[in-house]
């Protein structure tokens, strides 16, 4: 297994897992689980987030391996782009059959 | 060839009902959340492989009597599952061991029962083999990680498996009725499938590091309804309590 440093692992690793669901268009992060490595966790995620057909494709990433934005930063991260109005593209008209943008 | 095609497809249904309701007793119990999950799971895709089959075997008998009314209402001498399947749990190993050596023979079986003559068979088996492939994959991969793990992991699988052995030979143990059924295209004999399943059982158990007990017994009674385990009435009674005692209730 990994090459963790600290104490003995009593739990298996964290996987996040992202399910492509049959009409979506991208993964999407439908919660996490534990298993010894990738491949069982794959599995692990077809019997708990796949069970009712919601999906046709499963990405599994270790938890740990995850680099997060630091909810510290919050303000300097997002609140500048909240007076940019002309950021978003609504002053377009965009014909219908480009589909879905 | 009715009595037989009947015998045939109790075997069946009755295999899948008796280790599903094994598995099931894993419910909220087994080691971690998600494996509790996939149990669960299994048990019931192994249910839902019940209803059909003992649904075509009332069928086929035409005495008036559901798949309800066998599962429900027939005595241990009257069921026709192999005696590993009714064996308890054990820990989670003996589980699984069990699980693979079942997957193994049961993945064989269906892959020939696709082409059965008889298309009802066909259909039923062509449903539970996309089932069945994910069961053997997942009982193989977790019973190399458990054979090929820790010093305890390891004793515990070579364990289960000494002791479930001698109990897969059934699976394969041969009738007339096999051979009336082989002579009409309908089923396979049970002894063609051994060299599969001999097969991927050399290469799991093999990368298990676990090693096959070299006795060539088997133990018998079960697939004939002759000699079942003491322990097949105990489970009835768990199973079939409800519908024994609040005779014809419903959802």
């Amino acid at each position: 297994m990994s090459d963790q440093n600290t104490s003995p692992r009593t739990e298996w690793p964290l996987w996040e897992i992202f399910i492509r669901g049959q009409h979506g268009m991208s993964h999407r992060h439908v919660g996490s689980l534990h298993a010894p490595d990738a491949e069982m966790a794959i599995k692990n995620a077809r019997d708990v987030y796949t069970r009712r057909n919601e999906g046709v494709s499963i990405w599994v990433v270790e938890a740990e391996k995850i680099t997060a934005s630091s909810p510290s930063d919050k303000g300097p991260m997002y609140e500048p782009s909240q007076s940019k109005v002309y950021r978003h593209p609504t002053f377009f008209d965009i014909p219908d059959d480009v589909g879905a943008m | 060839m009715g009595d037989h095609l009947f015998e045939f497809l109790l075997r069946q249904g009755d295999n899948t009902l008796i280790l599903s309701h094994r598995i099931s007793e894993w419910c909220g119990h087994a080691p971690i959340i998600e494996e509790d999950i996939a149990l669960a799971n299994i048990a019931l895709d192994l249910l839902g492989q019940t209803q059909m089959w003992l649904g075509l075997a009332a069928e086929v008998e035409g005495a008036g009597r559901s798949a309800d009314d066998l599962a429900m209402l027939r005595d241990a001498w009257d069921f026709r599952n192999s005696i590993l399947v009714e064996r308890p749990n054990g820990d989670f190993g003996q589980t699984m061991m069990r699980q693979f050596l079942f997957d193994a023979y049961h993945v064989e079986l269906l892959n020939r029962l696709v082409s059965s003559a008889d298309e009802r068979i066909a259909a039923i088996a062509a449903k539970s083999l996309k089932e069945v492939e994910y069961h053997v994959e997942r009982s193989a991969s977790i019973v190399i990680a458990l054979g090929d793990g820790s010093e305890e992991s390891h004793a515990r699988m070579q364990a289960a498996l000494d002791d479930q052995w001698t109990f897969a030979g059934e699976l394969f143990e041969t009738d007339a009725g096999d051979h009336a059924l082989n002579d009409a295209g309908i089923a396979p004999l049970p002894s063609e499938l051994r060299a599969g399943f001999n097969a991927r059982a050399t290469a799991v158990l093999g990368d298990a590091t676990l090693i096959i007990p070299e006795t060539t017994f088997a133990h018998s009674g079960g697939r004939s309804g002759k000699r079942h385990s003491e322990h097949l009435g105990h489970l009835l009674t768990q199973m079939q309590w409800l519908q024994r005692a609040y005779p014809g209730a419903t959802w």
